[in-house]
């Protein structure tokens, strides 16, 4: 059995945040998937990749959401719940402060899907995914 | 003419790798050579089947002095943090073939998605580099 160097288990954690942002999934689940406590794992998360391990979720998320608002015709409160969200109010609040435009507002910038031809979805997702201004309201929104 | 004959990835363990691309993706092996002389460098590449004049050199991360210890943490680190490249692989039937990958225990990180260029999905070898499973759309020329 060969060493495995600690930072792969992390990327476990933010594979899991990549792959089921669409379920009720939370920080305790990322941590799970890493195999370290949730304090700890937060610790390193955020040495290892920048950025704490909520803030990538929710940006994951947000990210999906501009994604399906830019490609798709469904309704504001359907994509928030189809990207793993469950308050539209806390969605918008979100995704306002850091697209800086409602999500209604976001979706009538853009061109239609036809114009996004060849980008391959792992650039749309990496570059597509926003630095979060601020995460109050994701915090508000989470279990304690 | 220049053609491209291998291109090279990171691993952390050849043998886990070399489990990996011929178990689990079933590629061939291409050469494994290992020479004394050479403090025991294991020249290890593997290619897919229907490719025969192409195939990835899966490279054990070299103590010195080829790689200070300092650079080969530094390369360790940025492939566990997936970061170390990506390898794109093509298929003519992406839905079966993610179900036979998940069969063998494959965990994809993004499910086959519909895409203008085609149907993408992504998983990772055991060391942490991405790799991607696409069914790229015939497009018209442009």
């Amino acid at each position: 059995m060969a060493f495995v160097p600690p930072a792969r288990h992390l990327l476990r954690a933010k594979d899991l945040a990549d792959a089921r942002y669409f379920e009720p999934l939370d920080v305790d689940d990322l941590a799970h998937a890493a195999g370290l406590s949730r304090a700890y794992f937060s610790r390193e998360f955020r040495r290892a990749f920048g950025e704490p391990p909520h803030a990538y979720l929710l940006t994951r998320r947000l990210e999906r959401a501009a994604a399906l608002l830019r490609t798709t015709d469904r309704s504001v409160a359907e994509i928030c719940f189809a990207v793993g969200l469950k308050s539209v109010g806390s969605f918008t609040t979100s995704f306002t402060r850091t697209f800086g435009a409602s999500p209604t507002a976001y979706r009538a910038t853009f061109p239609p899907a036809s114009a996004h031809a060849l980008v391959p979805a792992c650039v749309v997702r990496a570059y597509g995914r926003p630095q979060v201004r601020t995460f109050r309201e994701d915090v508000a929104a989470a279990p304690a | 003419m220049i053609k491209l004959n291998s291109a090279q990835v990171w691993v952390h363990d050849q043998e886990e790798a070399l489990a990996f691309y011929t178990a689990k993706l079933g590629m061939e092996v291409r050469a494994d050579v290992t020479l004394p002389e050479l403090g025991d460098f294991r020249w290890l590449a593997v290619g897919p089947a229907g490719q025969p004049d192409v195939a990835i050199v899966l490279m054990a991360i070299p103590g010195p002095p080829v790689m200070d210890a300092e650079t080969a943490e530094q390369v360790k680190t940025l492939m566990a943090k997936g970061f170390a490249g990506t390898i794109f692989l093509g298929t003519d039937d992406v839905y079966t073939d993610v179900e036979a990958l998940k069969s063998r225990g494959v965990q994809f990180v993004e499910e086959p998605e519909e895409r203008p260029y085609g149907i993408d999905s992504s998983f990772r070898d055991p060391s942490g580099n991405h790799i991607r499973l696409t069914q790229v759309r015939e497009i018209a020329a442009v």
